[in-house]
């Protein structure tokens, strides 16, 4: 098994091959068998591999291979070599699991598009980039398939590049991800310089004695690297690429900007919880920086009227979640959220894409309304994913959130779980926003779109349904203790699955123990204020639907702050885009053009030149000319000797 | 006085007057024959220190031979009259009068005729009659000096060979 | 009493009157006619230490120039008329051909 790892990244890098160059020839219809084949492959293999891995004792879980010795240079080397343990085969799970679904799911969406075998051919490199991230074992290989994320990212953002406004999307996301990028690169290189290794085996166990609890190196690592997390899962300041994201094909938005490459971030810091508890302060930071961001986006959420973006600010904010678990070192429970935060969004993208697809390309909810009718099975999907963000029990969302808010509050950070606390209100209450104007009340549009909205092909169904399926009973396998031992003793199976990972030598996490009293008060709570959102929104856009027309006009400036995103896009753009781009024209037009080619290399063309032609004068052919030099030097010789001796 | 010291002040400026000439002519026929004055005052100049073979040899071949040469190609090339002789046109004649007077002036001024060599050759107590005499001069070619003699010999052959071959008129 | 020195002195002249004549002329057969001059100069100052300090080599040496000098004008007039049949001059400002 161990020697076979190889092939699951292997098989979308053959999708790539094949549907890249020669997808056009071989047609949309083998394009389609192979694209979604590649990587069902690939999640076949990973399911093997799971049994595999399952099959060994909890303290030994780890596949290993090493393909071959990548860089030695000097007293640097780095291999390509994958690991498997219990985080990375969660991971890799997910991957091949909903991308296979999204892929599926593709094939429908994108069915007729004129580059179809290009977006496959993009899809699976993505996929192939993202599994050599969750895989590598060690930085390097992990930057490599970070880096690879983001180029997909770019590509598929901009698959549409004909339209200019699509393609500065994909633009955008690219650089701003390179800032966080260059964190991480630093953080890496400091990893090398004090663990002379970057392999997680050399560099995980050593952490504790390499570094001071609290101390610099370990602040500036963590710090670093947060930074690339930064970046690359859209949290604040670098999270303005992620609404731009949504330009790309929804597939996309559901793959990449979801389930996936959002979550890079959020499994580098799990992968490297090692190096953050011996920096809490960064911890500290992480959880704040996740809080903050959570409520930031769920505000801009609540007022956004394209279906898409609110989806965005909704993925944001669920990254903040995340964030603030790994952040109060509760790393099992950040991974547990991500995992079932990929089900339910991935089921709201693709259902969102179904509207869209039904109605031609409308993505503004302002004229959607009473689908219901028209779309069942969407319906019921995304009714069951709905209620999972919104945190209702016993979906899956409501259990990993309500983990995460309860390690918050065990662990002390009282203020970060009020504001986990008013976020999980606001996430009920926009998500249900979004469902009640999209299904419910009246159609606003044309008659001819009513006319032509049907339910999508099964390419299209299937995956929403499973996934809307994983949505309801995927938090199962997580039940927290609180919940299960009243059941029966029910065990955590996900803490447990991930334990020896994240806690080095502790006590099984299966022993029952007592539960605190207050937990249970934390839970109704949460369920409590998911109520209230849901009934908000309720009334707010069934019951009385000029109520939203009111509120907003008697707080004009609270909904245009809102609306604008907060002005973050427009105050980057005075603050950072506009002197980069005069730093520019100035580097090119004073430095490049005027200096180095008009100066540098014209200047010294046109030295040389004069130069020669002073020279080229002494050349007169005239050989009398050339005696009388002659002449004139024996004189001077004869000169400096009788006159000087 | 002696009558060699007037023998020699006459030639010398028989020699240098016609030298100016030579070099400031226009018409290259009176250059040639000014130049055969010249040697002709040389030949003179060597009478009077004794080498009366050399004196003899200069007449018959530089006067003899190598003027008549040069008059021979001035007539074959029918040379009109040639350009003036122009100091103020050119700077660079203007220089190379400079430095020429200037080397002279290094030349005397630095003594060239206070050398007085201290060094005594093999023959130095003969007489410079029997010095300069054909017998002394041939005794010396040809036994001492044999190489160079032959090596000349045949210097004059390529001489020859080459003048004819450069000179030929191109088919 | 005319001695060594004045034959020097002599000698001298005459080769800078034959270097200034090599250089200011532009006929190239009174170029080389300066030349003889300036070799005849040379003749003239090993006669002299010749007899000075009594050495025959002197006098076999002003042999060989002279010998050496007739050669030299034979090839140097054959190129001279080569050089008139060329460019229908001897004009040595004419054959800047090396011009650069």
């Amino acid at each position: 098994m161990e020697s076979l790892l190889w092939l699951i990244p292997a098989f979308p890098l053959a999708g790539v091959a094949i549907n890249g160059l020669f997808g056009r020839k071989l047609g949309d219809r083998v394009v389609s068998v192979i694209g979604p084949g590649a990587v069902g492959a690939a999640f076949a293999m990973a399911a093997a591999s799971f049994i595999a891995l399952r099959g060994l004792p909890p303290a030994e879980r780890l596949l290993q291979q090493t393909l071959y010795s990548w860089l030695p240079a000097g007293e640097f080397s780095a291999s390509i070599g994958f690991q498997l343990d219990p985080l990375s085969m969660t991971m890799v799970l997910v991957v091949t699991g909903v991308g296979f679904l999204i892929h599926l799911y593709s094939v429908g969406y994108m069915h007729g598009d004129g580059g179809y075998a290009r977006y496959f051919a993009y899809l699976n490199l993505f996929t192939f980039a993202m599994l050599l991230l969750v895989m590598a074992d060690n930085f390097l290989l992990l930057f490599v398939g970070w880096e690879g994320v983001g180029l997909c990212s770019y590509l598929l953002i901009g698959y549409w590049f004909e339209d200019q406004a699509k393609a500065d999307a994909g633009k955008k996301a690219f650089i701003v991800n390179r800032i966080g990028d260059f964190g991480f690169l630093l953080g890496i290189f400091l990893i090398f310089w004090t663990f002379g290794s970057v392999a997680f085996s050399d560099v995980l166990p050593e952490a504790a004695t390499r570094l001071t609890l609290g101390g610099d190196l370990a602040f500036w690592i963590c710090l670093f690297l947060f930074i690339g997390a930064v970046g690359k899962s859209a949290q604040i300041p670098l999270f303005v690429w992620l609404p731009d994201a949504m330009a790309g094909p929804t597939p996309v938005s559901a793959l990449i900007h979801a389930a996936t490459m959002v979550t890079a971030g959020v499994y580098m810091v799990a992968r490297a919880h090692a190096l953050y508890e011996m920096a809490p302060q960064v911890l500290a930071l992480v959880a704040g920086i996740g809080a903050a961001t959570a409520l930031f986006a769920a505000t801009i959420g609540i007022v956004q009227n394209d279906i898409k973006k609110v989806l965005a600010y909704s993925t944001i904010s669920q990254l903040g979640y995340m964030f603030l678990g790994v952040g109060v070192a509760a790393f099992s429970a950040g991974i547990f959220h991500l995992v079932t935060h990929a089900f339910f969004k991935a089921v709201l993208f693709l259902g969102a894409g179904s509207v869209i697809h039904a109605l031609h390309g409308e993505q503004d909810m302002r004229t959607m309304g009473g689908l219901k009718p028209k779309l069942p099975i969407t319906y019921w999907t995304m009714l069951a994913a709905t209620l999972a963000i919104a945190g209702v029990p016993p979906l899956a969302g409501f259990v990993s959130k309500d983990e995460i808010l309860w390690r918050t509050w065990d662990g002390g950070h009282s203020v970060l779980w009020v504001i986990g606390f008013i976020t999980a209100g606001l996430t009920a209450a926009y998500m249900f926003r979004l469902f009640f104007l999209t299904f419910h009340g009246s159609f606003r549009g044309t008659k001819e779109q009513w006319g032509h909205a049907h339910e999508s092909p099964w390419t299209m169904t299937v995956p929403l349904v499973i996934l809307g399926a994983l949505s309801v009973v995927g938090g199962w396998i997580g039940l927290p203790a609180a919940l299960g031992q009243p059941l029966g003793g029910i065990a955590n199976r996900f803490e447990g699955w991930l334990a020896p990972v994240f806690e080095a030598g502790e006590h099984a996490v299966h022993e029952p123990h007592a539960i605190p009293p207050i937990e249970y008060g934390l839970m109704t709570a949460s369920v409590a204020i998911a109520t209230l959102g849901i009934l908000v929104a309720y009334w707010a856009y069934l019951r009385s639907p000029d109520l939203p027309g009111r509120v907003v006009a008697r707080s004009r400036g609270v909904y245009t702050l809102l609306y604008g995103k907060y002005f973050v896009d427009e105050l980057y753009d005075f603050l950072i885009v506009r002197p980069f781009y005069a730093l520019s024209r100035f580097a090119w037009r004073v430095i490049d053009d005027g200096l180095i080619d008009g100066l540098g290399v014209g200047g010294t063309g046109a030295l040389v030149k004069r130069g020669s032609r002073i020279v080229s004068r002494w050349e007169t052919g005239y050989v009398q000319g050339y005696a009388v030099a002659f002449f004139g030097g024996v004189f001077a010789i004869l000169a400096y000797y009788y006159l000087f001796r | 006085m002696t009558g060699v010291d007037v023998a020699f002040w006459i030639l010398a400026a028989i020699s240098v007057g016609a030298s100016l000439v030579v070099i400031t002519n226009r018409n290259p026929v009176a250059c040639v024959l000014f130049l055969v004055v010249a040697f002709f005052a040389l030949a003179g100049l060597f009478v009077t220190l004794h080498s009366h073979f050399l004196a003899a040899i200069q007449v018959i071949i530089y006067a003899g031979a190598i003027m008549v040469l040069f008059l021979f190609v001035i007539l074959l090339l029918n040379l009109g009259q040639q350009q003036w002789f122009d100091v103020s046109n050119n700077p660079l004649r203007v220089t190379a009068v400079v430095f020429g007077a200037g080397f002279l002036a290094l030349l005397v001024g630095g003594g060239i005729s206070g050398v007085t060599p201290t060094v005594r050759g093999p023959a130095a107590g003969i007489s410079p009659d029997l010095l300069g005499s054909t017998g002394a001069i041939g005794a010396a070619l040809y036994t001492a000096y044999f190489m160079p003699f032959i090596t000349i010999a045949l210097l004059l052959l390529l001489a020859m060979v080459g003048a004819v071959a450069i000179a030929r008129r191109e088919r | 009493m005319v001695g060594p020195a004045h034959y020097i002195t002599l000698s001298a002249v005459l080769f800078t009157i034959g270097v200034i004549g090599v250089l200011t002329r532009k006929n190239a057969i009174i170029v080389f006619m300066a030349i003889e001059i300036m070799l005849n100069a040379a003749n003239l100052a090993l006669v002299t230490f010749a007899m000075t300090i009594g050495d025959v080599a002197g006098l076999i040496m002003v042999l060989l120039v002279i010998a050496v000098a007739a050669a030299e004008a034979a090839v140097g007039l054959a190129i001279i008329v080569a050089m008139f049949r060329h460019r229908e001059t001897v004009n040595i400002e004419a054959f800047n051909v090396l011009r650069g």
